[in-house]
């Protein structure tokens, strides 16, 4: 239980909708985003923290991506 | 007159709430949001539901807290987070409606009587808004639901968390008037206790009372007081977006330490009415009366109001004013643990004034603040300050016009 901030390439298109494409780990190690899943505003009693919840699929694994005022977290 | 569906929602132990979202490992621990000790602004603001069973009330100082509650975790306030969470709620309230009005920072009146074709009717759209605040937001409200602003306000306060109360035409006799008098809005203690004295111990009490005797002796605000317990409030809630439109500008503080003279409330109303006079400023405006507010150690306070001889928004005819009033009416009994500058009778700054043949000018002061203004719009509010705030960093050095965020509101506005 908890939360991990990573760093997020996102794409910001013409109309302010952000697709997140690849995550870094705190290590160096990239990852990229093959699907999102669902978007929506929600709470992450998990992480602890409120912002857009980017449901993706990493690696064939679902992961909670969550944009909390611009920092991003996945709940662990 | 078509019956209106309001919906009160109150956000339950909201600091608290947003807190322990955010911090999960004290979830399961009595928390509460205190203020800064050191500042003696040391008293619970909120508590979570832990804390709250084992005694510690909204308003106790910190250790009093502790002594009750063992392993308490106190967690500095964070208000911009709370801006956020009550803004985010907002936005959630507005997809229902457009009369959404906000009272304090947690609570909100909603009319809905438009939307229950669309939505469902005022059960369903409070249990739609309680779900989606509990998703997106993390944090459970209480919803009273009612055909005036009052009820609907009692009935959020009857089930709390996370509750959906209904008040209607046909249960309010049963879920309203049964509540002691002093759960209704406006019925502080010394109300209540005029209404004891009369042997008008509930709600029900007085909603049954005869209006004439209220009026004689509560004044207006018995006639008021009535019709709300008899559900005859008609007030509206109010569109958003539409301010009130401003009675008055007061800054007020506990200050670092007690006051123990005159020279130590000179320096603290010298502070506030330079917040007070910016703020004016700031507005536009000019005010026409001051009024002062003096609460001592032992916390019993009491307000004084003198009007000027011409309005002003001049820092210095605010304090000589509020210092006049201070020395007219406190006596040093005790010494002063919090006190509070107002300016009231607005009006607007650009009218043309009466100017006094034998007196001075006015309009030089006023150039002159309006330098400093500018002089602390580009340097800050500390570059340039009376010399006399130099005597006691301690105690003046506390910025009111920045430092509050959130203000209280009224019910009647």
């Amino acid at each position: 239980m908890g939360k991990i901030f990573v760093k997020i390439t996102a794409e910001h298109d013409t109309n302010g909708t952000v697709r997140p494409l690849e995550m870094t780990w705190g290590d160096g190690r990239h990852f990229s985003i093959d699907r999102v899943l669902d978007v929506r505003q929600a709470a992450s009693l998990k992480g602890g923290g409120v912002g857009m919840r980017y449901v993706c699929r990493i690696c064939g694994k679902q992961v909670h991506l969550f944009d909390d005022e611009g920092r991003w977290f996945i709940e662990t | 007159m078509m019956v209106r569906t309001i919906l009160h929602v109150d956000l339950n132990n909201f600091y608290a709430s947003v807190e322990c979202l955010y911090r999960s490992e004290i979830r399961n621990k009595p928390v509460i949001v205190g203020g800064d000790v050191e500042a003696r602004h040391g008293i619970v603001l909120a508590k979570n539901n832990i804390a709250k069973v084992a005694g510690v009330k909204t308003g106790d100082a910190i250790w009093q807290a502790k002594q009750k509650c063992s392993g308490l975790v106190v967690v500095p306030p964070d208000f911009r987070k709370y801006l956020r969470f009550s803004r985010m709620a907002k936005a959630i309230y507005a997809n229902y409606t457009d009369q959404v009005e906000p009272f304090g920072i947690d609570e909100s009146w909603l009319d809905v009587t438009g939307s229950v074709r669309l939505f469902g009717d005022g059960r369903t759209i409070a249990d739609t808004i309680r779900q989606r605040m509990k998703n997106e937001l993390g944090v459970t409200v209480s919803v009273g639901v009612s055909w005036n602003k009052i009820f609907a306000k009692l009935g959020s306060d009857m089930k709390k968390p996370d509750a959906t109360i209904v008040i209607n035409k046909d249960n309010f006799k049963q879920l309203v008037w049964q509540l002691p008098v002093g759960d209704l809005l406006y019925v502080g203690r010394s109300t209540r206790r005029k209404l004891e004295h009369r042997a008008i111990f509930t709600i029900g009490d007085l909603a049954k009372a005869d209006v004439r005797n209220l009026k004689l002796l509560l004044g207006v605000w018995g006639e008021t007081l009535w019709q709300f317990a008899n559900g005859l409030d008609s007030a509206p809630v109010r569109k958003a977006g539409i301010e009130s439109i401003v009675k008055s500008v007061g800054n007020s503080t506990t200050t670092a330490r007690d006051l123990i003279n005159n020279e130590d409330v000179k320096l603290i109303i010298y502070v506030l009415a330079e917040s007070v006079a910016v703020r004016l400023r700031a507005h536009g405006l000019k005010c026409s009366t001051v009024s002062i507010y003096v609460r001592d150690n032992e916390l019993s306070s009491f307000e004084r109001q003198g009007k000027l001889t011409t309005s002003t928004y001049i820092s210095g005819t605010i304090a000589q004013k509020a210092l006049e009033l201070f020395s007219r009416n406190y006596h040093w009994n005790k010494p002063i643990r919090s006190i509070g500058v107002r300016g009231a009778d607005l009006v607007t700054a650009d009218q043309h004034i009466q100017l006094d043949l034998f007196g001075e000018d006015p309009t030089t002061k006023e150039q002159l603040e309006k330098t400093i203004d500018d002089i602390r719009r580009r340097f800050g509010p500390y570059s340039i300050q009376r010399c006399s705030m130099l005597n006691d960093r301690q105690l003046t050095g506390f910025n009111p016009k920045d430092d509050h965020v959130i203000h209280p509101v009224s019910f009647f506005r």
